[in-house]
């Protein structure tokens, strides 16, 4: 045997073993020891195939601007206040701006002076006259909107990253995608409508004193103080489960937000068997905690989740440790779910799916099964047709394409790359276009022993001349997958990760593989005659 | 065994004005299918909207489902049996529920309240927002642009520039006709149809490729017998091998379009389409049309010597 041969022969032998090595994993990873099943990942599935969700949540950063605009306001006003200037109003208004209305020239000085001092980044605009009094237009600069907007996103990222977490999926993706949007994959997941709902929630915490004066009923029906809102308690019967709500009204001002807690942690009511969420303070939290209760003690405080009441409880007496408990009526999983938004943090704006792709497992199963069903049954008939139609250099054919199929699964294994649903489409495919190589070198072949050639000789320049051919032609359907790649999402990447594989395997068998085969027999054997 | 025998002559460039009008009657049929019906049918991906497919414990009607829904008054709701099973259905909304409490979720509670707990399992979601819709679809027809801009670039680099000219309509051609028997059989174009038809791009480039790479062999070899000659011989010398690995593609697609399962059916079937008109191109299409480029270019001497 050559020299040639045995170099060639190991190189081919060498990617096998490492195909069967990185493989392995894939077929029985249970039976491996764990240094192998941490060394090669078993085949990643697409969500397709293994079922889950994809979601692409879009942030509504100008509700982040919006809000950064209230707290300016509500600063402003306290900072005119305690310099004694004489205004009438602060205002938001729409288009990143807000206004100061004042009396005379001279407070306007006083406000453009405090304003320019306290918040750099507000620029000041034009000012109007409005029914005789003097309104101070300022806005955000673009610079400090855009990091707002920025900083939402980001935030955003990370508190929905944070209740991923600790809503217990495994290997969940989450991406910031361009234009605010964040891309969240959840593989396998058996509840969509829970995650949506955990995902969604805003999660605003308030602590909001109940107005004892005004009457719910009469609420209802319009008349609502000023200073006051209407809100709605959720209760829910543990006995029917129906949900009902109730009315009650609450002093606007917010006495405490729930970025003032360290933790929160669902507890069982040991009486009556009843979850509830216990949550402590920071430091800075239990002492505004422990200042509010003293002050109103006897009076009932609503603990206010997104615009609902959960509970509201009266303040029996002082509570100065640093906790306290949402006891509202809810399941457990609701309390769980609660518990994690609140220890996940508050979204910073509000989110919107943009985007949902639900697949249930048994649907991934079936598409499994079936897609290999036709995996198998496309490759039996090529391997049937090369064999009639080129005898023992078909089976040769059909060698390379069966290690080409190996390869490519080795390989995606390798690159870490998703295999989906049109990705066994593409390996479908690839096993229809492998053997185009071996029919281009065959074709070659049967010519060249037409006009006489002996079979090495023939063998050499069917190889020779196909070569280019190949290449050329299989370099165009690379430049279309790796373009697709580029453009494509999920699934239509899956699928131009294993065409683009596939036509390199399939290079390096129709051609490397198929051809050291041939020189094998010839040299071993003295072949005279090729069957072809 | 030899299908072809290898002393083969077949006339097909003398067929050519039969296949150019054969190709133009496709061609204008599917225009005329996209045109009566507002441009192509975009499924969800692109066009936006909610996609469920519903797997019942007992079969059902369409009738039935749509009664159960009616309350939601879902805009443009269609109800369509999922490949022959009697009781897997799909159904499409062209509402995307902007809320996040979706619509699925609304479509799965009337169907349990009408059908029972438990007897009605949602397999699949899809709701893709108008916003996401318009970025796909862009990113979809960029895709194809590109595509055809690096095979271009390539092929005159490879070949000459009329070569990767014949090349480029071959594949216009192929799309065109793709895109219209879609549009005449209501199929609706998504994502992994883009990729299907970039996947017919690669696959009947590669045919045609196959077929040039003959003609620059031949060039010096049939120079006195001129172009016509040239190029029938080349398509007769790689006929077999243009008819085996069509053949053995064909059987795979085939594969997967009958047993590849409803999810994939659409992309099955724009491969399998895609296979037999690449073929038919890449004989009848891209090669004869070097003549017409050398018959046009030759007028256009004449003309200005005369």
């Amino acid at each position: 045997m050559s020299k040639s041969i045995k170099v060639r022969g190991g190189i081919v032998l060498g990617c096998f073993l490492l195909s069967l090595i990185s493989l392995a994993p894939t077929f029985f990873n249970e039976s491996l020891p764990s240094w192998w099943q941490n060394a090669f990942d078993p085949i990643h599935l697409g969500l397709d195939l293994q079922g889950g969700m994809h979601l692409v949540l879009g942030v509504d950063a100008e509700k982040a601007v919006e809000s950064r605009l209230d707290t300016i306001v509500d600063q402003s006003e306290g900072l005119l206040r305690e310099q004694d200037v004489i205004f009438k109003r602060v205002d938001r208004r729409n288009g990143q701006r807000l206004t100061v209305t004042v009396y005379d020239e001279q407070a306007g000085g006083q406000v453009d002076g405090l304003m320019a001092e306290n918040f750099p980044d507000l620029e000041a605009m034009t000012l109007s006259t409005e029914g005789g009094y003097i309104e101070k237009n300022y806005r955000l600069s673009d610079r400090e909107v855009t990091r707002i907007k920025d900083y939402a996103v980001r935030q955003a990222l990370e508190t929905l990253r944070n209740r991923v977490d600790q809503f217990g999926v495994s290997e969940p993706t989450l991406q910031l995608q361009s234009g605010g949007r964040i891309l969240i994959q959840l593989p396998g997941i058996k509840d969509p409508q829970r995650a949506i709902a955990l995902l969604g929630k805003t999660a605003r915490l308030e602590f909001m004193m109940v107005d004892e004066k005004v009457d719910p009923q009469q609420a209802v029906q319009g008349n609502i103080p000023a200073g006051s809102k209407l809100l709605y308690e959720r209760r829910v019967d543990s006995r029917s489960g129906t949900v009902s709500e109730i009315p009650l009204v609450v002093k606007d001002k917010t006495v405490m937000t729930g970025d003032l807690l360290s933790d929160a942690q669902v507890r069982i009511d040991p009486r009556f068997n009843d979850p509830y969420v216990a949550m402590d303070f920071n430091a800075v939290g239990a002492k505004r905690f422990d200042q509010i209760t003293a002050a109103n003690v006897g009076k009932r405080m609503a603990i206010v989740l997104d615009d609902t009441v959960y509970s509201a409880p009266v303040i029996r007496e002082r509570i100065s440790g640093g906790s306290a408990q949402v006891s509202g009526s809810f399941t457990e999983q609701e309390a769980t779910d609660l518990a994690i938004v609140l220890r996940a943090g508050s979204l910073p704006a509000p989110v919107e799916i943009l985007e949902d792709r639900t697949v249930g497992p048994s649907l991934g199963l079936d598409s499994i099964n079936r897609g290999r069903n036709s995996v198998l049954i496309g490759a039996l008939a090529v391997l049937l047709a090369m064999g009639l139609y080129y005898r023992l250099s078909g089976v040769v054919a059909n060698l390379a394409l069966i290690l080409n199929v190996f390869f490519v699964l080795a390989m995606l294994g390798m690159f870490k790359a998703t295999l989906t649903l049109p990705g066994i489409g593409g390996i479908v495919l690839t096993i229809g276009m492998a053997v185009d190589a071996n029919v281009l070198i065959f074709e070659r072949i049967r010519e060249e022993l037409r006009i006489g050639k002996t079979a090495r000789a023939a063998l050499e320049a069917g190889y020779a001349k196909a070569f280019w051919t190949i290449i050329d032609a299989n370099v165009t359907t690379l430049i279309a997958a790796v373009v697709l790649f580029q453009f494509g999402t999920g699934p239509v990447k899956g699928f131009a990760v294993t065409l683009s594989v596939g036509i390199l395997a399939s290079l390096f068998t129709a051609i490397f593989v198929s051809r050291l085969v041939f020189d094998f027999f010839l040299t071993r054997y003295d072949v005279k005659r090729l069957s072809i | 065994m030899e299908l072809i025998k290898p002393d083969i002559n077949l006339d097909f460039v003398g067929k050519r004005r039969m296949a150019v009008i054969f190709s133009a009657a496709l061609i204008l049929i599917g225009l005329v299918s996209l045109i009566a019906k507002g441009g192509p049918n975009y499924g969800i991906d692109f066009a936006g909207g909610t996609l469920v497919q519903v797997k019942f414990v007992e079969a059902t009607t369409a009738k039935d489902i749509k009664v159960a829904l009616k309350d939601l008054d879902l805009r443009g709701l269609t109800v369509q049996q999922f490949g022959d099973e009697p009781n897997e259905y799909l159904l499409r909304a062209q509402e995307s529920s902007s809320k996040l409490e979706g619509l699925s979720q609304t479509i799965g509670g009337a169907l349990d309240a009408v059908y029972g707990a438990d007897q009605a399992e949602i397999r699949r979601v899809e709701m893709v927002g108008p916003q996401v819709g318009k970025d796909l679809r862009k990113k979809g027809l960029m895709a194809i642009f590109y595509a055809m801009i690096g095979i271009l670039i390539y092929v005159t680099w490879r070949f000459e520039f009329r070569f990767a000219v014949g090349a480029i309509l071959a594949l216009l051609h192929d799309v065109v006709i793709t895109l219209g028997i879609f549009s005449l059989s209501g199929k609706e174009i998504d994502l992994p149809i883009i990729a299907a038809f970039l996947a017919i791009i690669g696959y009947s480039l590669n045919d045609t490729i196959i077929v040039y790479d003959r003609i620059r062999e031949n060039q010096g070899k049939h120079a006195k017998q001129g172009l016509e000659f040239l190029i029938n011989r080349s398509i007769n010398e790689t006929l077999s091998r243009t008819i085996l690995t069509s053949g053995t593609t064909l059987m795979v697609v085939l594969a997967l379009f009958i047993f590849g399962g409803g999810v994939i059916h659409n992309f099955a079937f724009a491969l399998l389409v895609g296979v037999l008109i690449g073929t038919f191109s890449s004989i009848f299409v891209a090669s004869p049309l070097l003549i017409f480029w050398q018959n046009y270019r030759n007028r256009v001497k004449a003309k200005a010597s005369a």
